[in-house]
């Protein structure tokens, strides 16, 4: 049987690009297969300002490439695909891919986490159309306008802080009675005139019309009350889900969907790793994302050579 | 590559809405990261169309006017215009042959 890699990377944000680079220097002239676009996450991050190195911080997307030309420089191939279906045999690893097969004899899973939906009516219809899972993405667009935002926690808090700069007032909508965020960012937040708290009250539906974002429906979970808040857009900030889907089936997975990993994240099957915002226990920062691509390539080097990690 | 000419909301009508062409507007802003990565993909389909497509790119900043009318709340988006109407659209990152598949739908083959 040939393979067309000793090794095969899924998913190109800090995790497999890191991996990437590693692997390169381990001569094993790796194939990470990405979907979309560099950096994953990190390339969504308007500013990353705790990434070692970088005293003035540097813009996710310009530290997505810098890390895939490490990584190619080292050897490894980048392959625009969406691989959709894992086959494991005794030769190694068979990736499905939109276009073709792609077969390995290790595999390295670092396909990230996505932003959680709220779940409710007129989600769905209005992405983009005034729905919105990043602040820093679409946040400016609200100049001047007023802007919601669904969550308690640090990133929500982020993302309100955020949106404060541009929008003439952002309501940060929070189902409880108070914020589970970082005591810095709550009294930053909450010390921020243009930001105002509407606690105890959840987002019933997402009303729209002529394909965008008019209001919101709310309800107050202690009164029941029900309320109508006008605003042109919402940033959903409740959290992110494993992407996953590719290992069911493949890899034990936890009962939130993340891949069971030991501490050399190694996977229930073998030679298969994973790494990153995809794996159990991760903490979603750039820096540890990196550091499990280091110790996941390192880990399928080591089985590569017949040796235990 | 071609060259995407940037244009204004004074302009826009002109080579836009009155093209003889298709055109491909290509909504962006500096601050936005996928944006920058969407934008090399729009100069390669715009040298495959070119004499079928005129391509242009529209900075929200600076026309916020023409955000608003077209119901931009997310960029990068691109935009296909024929005889002044809005005939195709997509929001976000898209691979050169998405976005080749997209052009094709609407004006055929380059």
């Amino acid at each position: 049987m040939t393979v067309d890699a000793a090794l095969a990377i899924v998913g190109a944000g800090p995790a497999g690009l890191t991996a990437a680079i590693y692997a390169g220097r381990a001569g094993l002239a790796p194939v990470v297969i990405e979907r979309q676009l560099a950096g994953g996450q990190m390339g969504l991050t308007f500013l990353i300002e705790n990434f070692p190195g970088f005293p003035e911080g540097m813009a996710g997307v310009d530290l997505a490439e810098r890390i895939r030309q490490q990584a190619e420089r080292f050897g490894a191939q980048f392959r625009m695909a969406h691989a959709q279906r894992i086959h494991l045999d005794a030769q190694g690893v068979e990736l499905h891919l939109d276009s073709g097969t792609l077969r390995a004899r290790a595999l390295i899973i670092a396909t990230g986490a996505r932003w959680r939906p709220l779940g409710v009516p007129g989600e769905k219809e209005y992405v983009s159309r005034g729905v919105s899972y990043c602040a820093t993405c679409d946040g400016p667009l609200y100049r001047g306008k007023p802007i919601a935002v669904v969550g308690g926690s640090d990133h929500a808090l982020e993302e309100a802080l955020f949106l404060a700069r541009y929008a003439e007032r952002v309501y940060l909508i929070h189902r409880r009675d108070q914020l589970r965020a970082a005591k810095v960012l709550q009294q930053e937040a909450l010390a921020n005139e243009k930001i105002q708290v509407m606690w105890n009250r959840v987002v019933t539906e997402i009303v729209g019309a002529d394909g965008v974002v008019r209001a919101l429906k709310l309800r107050d979970v202690v009164t029941g009350e029900t309320s109508t808040l006008e605003v042109p857009g919402v940033f959903v900030c409740v959290g992110t889900d494993p992407v996953s889907e590719l290992a069911a089936g493949v890899v034990e997975l936890d009962e939130k969907g993340f891949i069971v990993v030991d501490e050399c994240l190694r996977t229930s099957a073998p030679g298969v790793f994973a790494a990153g915002d995809v794996r159990a226990g991760a903490w979603p920062q750039v820096i540890t994302a990196a550091a499990d691509g280091a110790l996941a390539a390192r880990s399928a080097e080591r089985y590569l050579q017949g040796l235990t990690p | 590559m071609a060259e995407v000419a940037a244009l204004t909301e004074a302009s826009f009508e002109q080579e836009v809405l009155k093209s003889d062409l298709p055109v491909l507007v290509d909504f962006w802003a500096p601050w936005c990261g996928p944006c920058r990565a969407v934008s090399p993909v729009v100069e390669k389909v715009a040298a495959a169309f070119a004499g079928k497509l005129k391509t242009v790119k529209v900075n929200v900043d600076e026309a916020s006017g023409l955000a608003g009318k077209y119901g931009i709340r997310s960029i990068p988006s691109l935009l296909i215009f024929r005889g002044g109407e809005v005939i195709e659209s997509s929001v976000g990152f898209l691979p050169e042959a998405e976005l080749t598949k997209r052009v094709e739908k609407v004006i055929g083959k380059p």
